[in-house]
């Protein structure tokens, strides 16, 4: 069996949604790179709709599919519903990934929490911070 | 176009090596221990592969013991070393920071058991000092074991010097010669060998069969129990087929190395040329002390997994030391010797060429590469925190 499902491979090679956006209503970056992937995701809010969204990974195959697939699967969507987007569901519309790549669906979850949060800093939206204590904190870049 | 270069990882088996080994697998395919003549022919060509390797190394057939692999030969060389030693209160090892895990993983296991591991120190070159070595020997050292070259970035070690200097000291030298035999020439007694580690199958030999030359005042414990197969030293029938197919193997290899050489180098030296165009990338370890055909650089801004699926897209079989490719959370642990901080070895590829390679590959390979790094770049927040100044370059 190959390494990964079609669908990462399809992912991997033709991703959905990748560059910048220079009118983002909201950046996250998790991630670092001395643990080899980075994600950066970026919102465009409209009406409290994410109208469009672009990411840029440094990273693995799998990094770079998962952070395809939340890109396409919170496009169009009301911000909150993004909030709910798990790293299950990534790996999930994906067909699956190696259980040692799980990470990488868990950095694309916190991308898209961290862009929201960076949407509603800038824009005075109130929240629960609770909603984001896991951003940032990927387990093991913690040395 | 296919392009095969992950010679360092393995090679195809040669006709010459297939040639060799299908008698021994369709007709005389008896126990080189029974005591019929369909036995003994077995036997026979067990005895004539022996004598084959021994001369490819200058070494007596009888020192030549036939293990699964390199793997196998050096666990066995380094317990064998370190239990000799604790019999006479020796209880220190001499090794490096980039060996092969068969000999690291079989290091930590002895520190676990109250020995003592010094591992050298590899500089930014990939070369261990002969001085580094003397100054690590103590009266209680029991064994140095120093790879010949580097699987990763192919550098090779001073071992002639180095088994000289044990040699004057009385200190048993193993060294793992996976990389290095069939490529580059080995004299076990010009170079104070007492232990050398070899694998079939990175010479163009099938995969699960490798040798040990144990030099014959060494005492060798056995790993595998059982039957008295190799002088008592190795239980487990024979693999007869794949002794002999490595024993035609070597010597076709030892038989061609210049050869080789002439062929590999051309095509190694202008995969370096094209490839170092490549804005912010850097070549790992010294290229004056090396094996003909490895070619290890990195990349800075991308990560080495997905660079070798975008190769592979392209026909291109290589390997990297990102942290994805190893399977852990750290790069190889060959680039973090060498002083290269997590970020860079992130992105580095290896391409392993051979004979079996030409140039119209390795024009495939330096017109695919730059595109697929600019490509990686382009993607990659790093590469754009580099470019904005926001980040600072490594390399």
């Amino acid at each position: 069996m190959a390494l990964y499902s079609d669908k990462v491979m399809d992912h991997f090679q033709n991703p959905r949604n990748v560059g910048k956006l220079d009118d983002a209503s909201g950046i996250g970056e998790v991630g670092n790179a001395k643990c080899g992937d980075i994600m950066r995701m970026y919102i465009k809010v409209e009406d409290g709709i994410i109208v469009d969204c672009k990411f840029n990974t440094f990273g693995c195959g799998s990094a770079i599919a998962t952070s395809s697939m939340a890109t396409e699967l919170i496009k169009g969507k009301p911000v909150e519903e993004a909030l709910e987007l798990s790293n299950k569901a990534v790996v999930e519309a994906l067909d699956g990934l190696p259980a040692y790549k799980l990470h990488c669906s868990v950095l694309a979850e916190e991308a898209v929490k961290a862009a929201v949060k960076d949407y509603y800093d800038k824009n005075g939206i109130a929240y629960d911070p609770e909603l984001f204590k896991n951003v940032e904190n990927c387990e093991h870049c913690q040395e | 176009m296919f392009v095969y270069a992950d010679n360092a990882a393995t090679t195809c088996v040669s006709r010459a090596a297939v040639d060799a080994m299908l008698p021994y697998l369709l007709e005389d395919y008896g126990n080189p221990s029974s005591l019929y003549a369909f036995g003994q022919k077995a036997q026979e060509a067990l005895q004539a592969s022996r004598e084959t390797v021994a001369k490819c190394i200058n070494a007596l057939p009888r020192e030549i013991y036939f293990t699964s692999g390199g793997s196998e030969a050096d666990n066995q060389a380094i317990v064998s070393a370190a239990r000799a030693g604790a019999r006479k209160g020796k209880k220190h090892l001499i090794s490096t920071k980039f060996e092969h895990h068969a000999v690291l993983h079989t290091l930590s296991k002895l520190q676990k058991e109250g020995f003592e591991v010094t591992l050298l120190d590899v500089h930014e070159d990939g070369v261990v000092r002969l001085e580094d070595v003397e100054a690590a020997i103590r009266p209680d050292t029991c064994l140095v074991t120093i790879m010949f070259a580097n699987n990763e970035i192919g550098t090779i070690q001073p071992i002639a010097e180095i088994g000289a200097l044990c040699r004057e000291r009385g200190i048993p030298f193993h060294t793992d010669a996976v990389q290095a035999a069939g490529h580059t020439p080995i004299d076990v007694e010009a170079m104070n060998i007492d232990m050398l580690s070899m694998s079939g199958h990175k010479f163009h030999a099938p995969k699960g069969v490798g040798v040990l030359y144990a030099k014959k005042n060494m005492p060798l414990v056995n790993i595998i129990e059982g039957g008295a197969q190799e002088r008592g030293k190795r239980a487990g029938t024979e693999n007869v087929a794949g002794i002999v197919a490595l024993a035609a193997a070597l010597k076709e290899s030892c038989d061609h190395i210049e050869e080789n050489t002439a062929k590999i180098i051309p095509m190694r030296d202008r995969l370096f040329a094209e490839l170092s165009k490549i804005p912010h990338s850097k070549i790992n370890g010294s290229l004056e002390h090396h094996v003909p055909g490895t070619v290890n650089m990195c990349f800075e801004g991308i990560e080495g997994e997905s660079l070798l699926l975008l190769l592979d897209k392209e026909g291109i079989c290589a390997s990297s030391g990102s942290a994805c490719t190893s399977g852990s959370l750290d790069p190889s642990h060959v680039l973090l010797s060498l002083g290269i901080p997590h970020e860079v070895a992130h992105g580095s590829l290896r391409l392993s060429i051979g004979e079996y390679n030409s140039m119209d590959q390795i024009d495939h390979i330096i017109e695919v590469v730059p595109k697929v790094v600019a490509y990686l770049r382009s993607i990659s927040p790093v590469w754009d925190e580099l470019e904005k100044g926001t980040r600072e370059h490594l390399i």
